[in-house]
This record gives structure tokens, C-alpha cells and sequence, in this order.
């Protein structure tokens, strides 16, 4: 750093220095205020506006009648289904990719990176063409129901059903649950397992007391990195899933195209929004940025 | 230090060792097998998917016959060629405008960068679709804009969630960064310009790269904000083919998926050899 004499001219300096920065941000910041912030702040001022009796929305006598329909049955039962197929995806994520992501991460290095890649093909992969194939597999004569039929797990027909779902958020989202996990445990100082050990802890309570603890962070961050797009999914539904109005993300949609209720199908984004904030929330907070 | 030789201790003995093979491969196959599967049947003879009569590439064939397929896959071409562009400029202009400088009013528009990465897409189709809508008539005054044709509208709107993207991959490349290189350019009188040309460009090059092949694959992948904004004549070959296996498994659009995945991986693939080589030029890795 060089001295800078008068104070005044240091001032003038960080200020022009400054002004770049803000320059240099400015295009960014201004295509995202006209391109997401203005539309959110229209979904926001729908969820309040007033539909007309043609399915129009307008924006004037500011009520908060969307608001109150959330709680109708209806609607309820939409976001309560929504909310337990989330959780389930999520746990079941969980449980696959928990002993998965802890092999991963006792391997050598290279087998490992190699093991990683393996996640991440997938990961990376056209998400509707994935979920397509599970399609394929569950259709009437496809090779999943076909064998399941043969073992024995009645007539092996899960399409269109909620279980199908299921099986897609998982399939889709897995590598979401894998990677957070595998940062997590990878960075797990193995002595302290080892102290653990030779204090006669068996394997179960060495596992249960401490690498459960100090992957914890990981399992949080990949719960909600699930459980977020899972509560809010629109195409997994649309392809393996029966009713088409059966969850949120398809609510919202007909709200907008068929229903023509603007402002419901609103206050419902705002809804599925705050449940996304909250989750990112706490995601922070677990420290999920350096995961 | 100790992480290695402590590895063992890791490692499950007995059958919860192999209990934990088993599980690994199992999930392994639960990743890769409905892939195989699906590229298996695109080459069956047979109208019916589920049924195998012989090897056959005619639904390759009737692929590229199909002109409306076709045509939705330069839909999804130019978008995504113009949507990475413009999102990779003005995503790396936002990260060095985060990383290296402070303004007023910064942290808020951090925050406000994350939000489309975390946003649901049903929540952004949404938003994008009622502003447009609500819109449309201020932005056809602009001479020579017309927001009607849909190729616009997708460009528009898949900027709008790749500047995300893109400035969080170029952001971790700077932050990693010594900042002492740029200084000595400064200190041998290079100007700003020349510093960054000579000396920051080459170095975030690679986190500049990686986010525009993530800004890429997003821009294929997306359906429900693509199919939320497109108008018709212009619609992106993953709004295509949604609407298609909506209404069922058909031959053709194995076939058509099975080159979408093909072309999906080798992009994946592509850019893990591209952070490979980038990441680490000189010498084995640690450990």
C-alpha cells in the first residue's frame, strides 16, 4: 500500500474506486431489478389484487382474500400432500445416500474422485429426460412392473400414483442429498474416531457419537437442497404422477392457466417462496456456504 | 496429516463392510440403470416400448425426419447460445464488481443474486409469465423490440437465472485468487484494462468457462420457466418433447431422449475434463 499524504485525496480515491465497483456491477443489477425483482413484486401485488368475476386480475381494491383460501381445504390438503411427499423423498434420500456418500469418502483419493464423477453424470443430466425414464421403466408393460410383478410385490403398477412420485423426486434429487454429505464426512478428522475406538467405544457408538455429529451440517444442508425443489416440483408430478392437481407446483400452474385465479395461484408462490426462504435460511446458518 | 493413516478406522469391518459395498452398488445401479434401460429400448424394432422384437434404428431415423422436433432444437440452440452469452458477461462483471470492490448497497444486491438459484422454477415461471404479460405493451414501444416472438422472451428469462449461476462459479474461482499478482501488473504501470486483459481474465478463466457451461446445461434443461414464456413457433426442444411424453412412452421419443441425454453428458463430462485440467496444471493432487 502506498502513503497517501492528504486524507482528503485517499477519500477521493476509495470513492472513485467505489464508483468502478458499482459501475462495474450496474448492468447486472439492472437486468436483475427490471427481470426478477419487479416480477416477483408483481407476484407479490397479485396475491393481494381482486379477480374479477371474468378471471381477470386487477390491481386495485387490495384485499387479502388469497390469503384466506390457502386455509380451505382444498388448498390445504394440496400443500399437505406436497409437504409429506417432500419429507418422505427427503428421508428416503437420506437413507441411501448417507452409507453411500460415507463409502465414498473412505476410499483412496482417485477412487474416489472417480466415484464422485459417477455422482455428478447424473447430477448433470437433462433432469426431464431422467425422470422420463422411469417412465418408461413403470409403464404398464415396462421392465420395473414387470419384475416386481414376478417378486411378488402385487401387480407391480406404481404409475400415476404418489409412490411413483416419490420415486422421481428421489431419482431426480439424490445427488443433491450425496454431495453436501460427502463434503461433510470427507472433512471428518478420522483420529478422533480413532480416540473414540481405543476408549472402547464399539463401532456403533463410535459412529453415533461422533462421525454422526461432525457430518450433521451435511445432512442438514442436503435435506433442504431435497426437500425445497421436491415441495415445490412441477415436472416430476406432471410425468409420474396421477391427479393432475394433486400437488402444489401443478395447483399453482392451473391457477394461473385454467382457474384463471391470478391472485390464489399468487399467494401461493408467496407461500412456496417463504418455505424456500426459510429453508436457505437455515441452510446459511448450518454453514451450507462452504459446503 | 493423520487424516490418512486414522482412514482405516473408518472403514466398517465384518459383513457391515460388505453391507456397505452392496448398498454403494446398489445405489450406483439405481443412478445408471434406468438410463441403460431407456437407451436399450430406443433401439427396439417394436411400436410398443415395452416389448423387444430386434435391434432397429428406425426411430433414429424418424427423428430426423421430424421437422418440428428439428426445428425445436435450433429454438434451443439460438437461446441458449445468446442467454450464455449475455449471462456470462454480465455474470462475471457481477462477480468482480462483489469480489474485488465495495459499494454501497452491495450486500443487498448479493443477496438478491442468490435468490434465482434458490427460487423454485414453478415460483420464477410464474413471475416471468405474469410480467411479461403485464408488460408486454411498455417493452414494444422500445423501437424494434417485439416482445411477441417468443425466442426474446426465453433469452430474456434464462439470463435472468443464469447471471446467478455463472457469478457464483466465477466468484469461487476469485476468491481463491491472490490478489498480489494484479498488484504487481499495477506496480509495473500496466492500467486497469491491461491488468485485467493480461493478468485477472486468464486466471478466472477457468471459473468463467465452468459457469458458462453451467449456464448451458441449465438453458437445455429448462422446462418449466421455457414452457411458461414460449410462444408458439417458438418452442424450445424440452418444452417439446415435455409436452410429448406428457402424453405417454412412444419409440420416437426415446429416441429424441436418448440424444438429448447423450448430448446432456458429453457437455457434463466435457466440462469435469475442462475443471480437471484447469484446477490442477502442475503436479499430482494433495494426499
Amino acid at each position: 500500500m502506498t502513503e497517501v499524504a492528504t486524507p482528503g485525496l485517499e477519500l477521493q480515491a476509495e470513492r472513485a474506486e467505489s464508483r468502478r465497483g458499482f459501475l462495474l456491477g450496474l448492468p447486472a443489477v439492472v437486468y436483475l431489478v427490471v427481470f426478477f425483482v419487479i416480477p416477483l413484486g408483481i407476484v407479490i401485488a397479485y396475491s393481494f389484487a381482486t379477480r374479477t368475476r371474468t378471471g381477470r386480475t386487477e390491481l386495485r381494491d387490495w384485499n387479502l382474500e388469497a390469503y384466506e383460501r390457502l386455509g380451505e381445504s382444498v388448498v390445504r390438503a394440496v400443500a399437505f400432500r406436497s409437504l409429506w411427499i417432500a419429507v418422505a423423498s427427503t428421508l428416503i434420500c437420506l437413507a441411501l445416500a448417507y452409507p453411500l456418500a460415507y463409502f465414498i469418502s473412505t476410499r483412496k483419493p482417485a477412487t474416489r474422485n472417480l466415484l464422485l464423477v459417477a455422482v455428478m453424470i447424473p447430477f448433470w443430466s437433462n433432469f426431464l429426460i431422467r425422470t422420463y425414464a422411469w417412465r418408461v421403466l413403470l409403464d404398464s408393460d415396462g421392465l420395473f412392473t414387470r419384475v416386481a410383478a414376478e417378486v411378488g410385490f402385487g401387480d407391480g403398477r406404481i404409475l400415476f400414483t404418489n409412490k411413483a412420485v416419490i420415486l422421481g423426486l428421489v431419482y431426480g434429487y439424490l445427488p443433491f442429498m450425496v454431495l453436501p454429505l460427502y463434503a461433510a464426512i470427507e472433512r471428518i478428522d478420522w483420529s478422533l474416531v480413532e480416540g473414540a475406538r481405543d476408549l472402547y467405544a464399539s463401532g456403533w457408538a463410535a459412529f453415533r457419537r461422533v462421525v454422526w455429529p461432525l457430518s450433521k451440517p451435511g445432512v442438514i444442508a442436503g435435506s433442504i437442497l431435497v426437500f425445497v425443489p421436491s415441495f415445490g416440483a412441477y415436472v416430476t408430478p406432471a410425468i409420474l404422477g396421477g391427479n393432475k392437481k394433486g400437488l402444489v407446483g401443478s395447483y399453482i400452474v392451473d391457477q394461473f392457466m385454467d382457474a384463471r385465479n391470478g391472485p390464489l395461484g399468487a399467494s401461493l408462490s408467496v407461500m412456496v417462496l417463504a418455505v424456500m426462504l426459510i429453508g436457505t435460511l437455515v441452510y446459511f446458518r448450518q454453514g451450507g456456504r462452504n459446503l | 496429516m493423520a487424516k490418512g493413516v486414522a482412514r482405516s478406522t473408518a472403514e466398517p469391518m465384518g459383513w457391515s463392510k460388505w453391507l456397505l459395498r452392496g448398498h454403494s452398488a446398489l445405489v450406483y445401479a439405481f443412478f445408471y440403470a434406468p438410463i441403460a434401460v431407456l437407451t436399450f429400448y430406443s433401439f427396439n424394432e417394436s411400436q410398443i416400448v415395452g416389448r423387444w422384437t430386434g435391434f432397429s434404428m428406425r426411430w433414429y431415423g424418424d427423428f430426423l425426419e421430424n421437422d418440428n422436433v428439428q426445428q425445436s432444437i435450433w429454438v434451443s440452440v439460438k437461446v441458449c447460445i445468446a442467454s450464455t452469452l449475455i449471462s456470462v458477461v454480465l455474470g462475471t462483471l457481477a462477480a468482480l464488481s462483489i469480489e474485488r470492490f465495495r459499494w454501497w448497497g452491495q450486500k443487498a444486491f448479493d443477496a438478491v443474486l442468490y435468490l434465482p438459484i434458490i427460487i423454485p422454477d414453478v415460483t420464477m415461471a410464474v413471475m416471468l409469465m405474469v410480467f411479461f404479460s403485464e408488460t408486454a405493451e411498455w417493452f414494444n414501444v422500445i423501437p424494434g423490440v417485439d416482445l411477441s416472438e417468443g425466442l426474446e422472451k426465453l433469452v430474456l428469462s434464462h439470463v435472468a437465472f443464469n447471471i446467478s449461476f455463472v457469478s457464483v462459479v466465477v466468484r469461487a474461482r476469485l476468491t481463491n485468487l491472490d490478489a498480489t499478482m494484479e498488484e504487481a501488473a499495477a506496480d509495473l504501470y500496466a492500467n486497469r484494462w491491461q491488468t485485467f486483459r493480461r493478468v485477472t481474465l486468464p486466471q478466472i478463466m477457468p471459473g468463467v468457462l465452468g459457469g458458462a457451461l453451467l449456464a448451458v446445461t441449465l438453458s437445455l434443461d429448462d422446462v418449466v420457466v421455457s414452457s411458461f414464456v414460449s410462444a408458439v413457433g417458438a418452442t424450445p426442444v424440452s418444452v417439446y418433447v415435455f409436452g410429448m411424453l406428457r402424453k405417454g412412452v412412444s419409440p420416437l421419443i426415446n429416441a429424441v431422449s436418448v440424444v438429448i441425454l447423450a448430448a446432456s453428458m458429453a457437455l457434463v463430462i466435457a466440462s469435469l475434463v475442462l475443471e480437471r485440467v484447469t484446477n490442477s496444471p502442475k503436479g499430482p493432487e494433495e494426499e
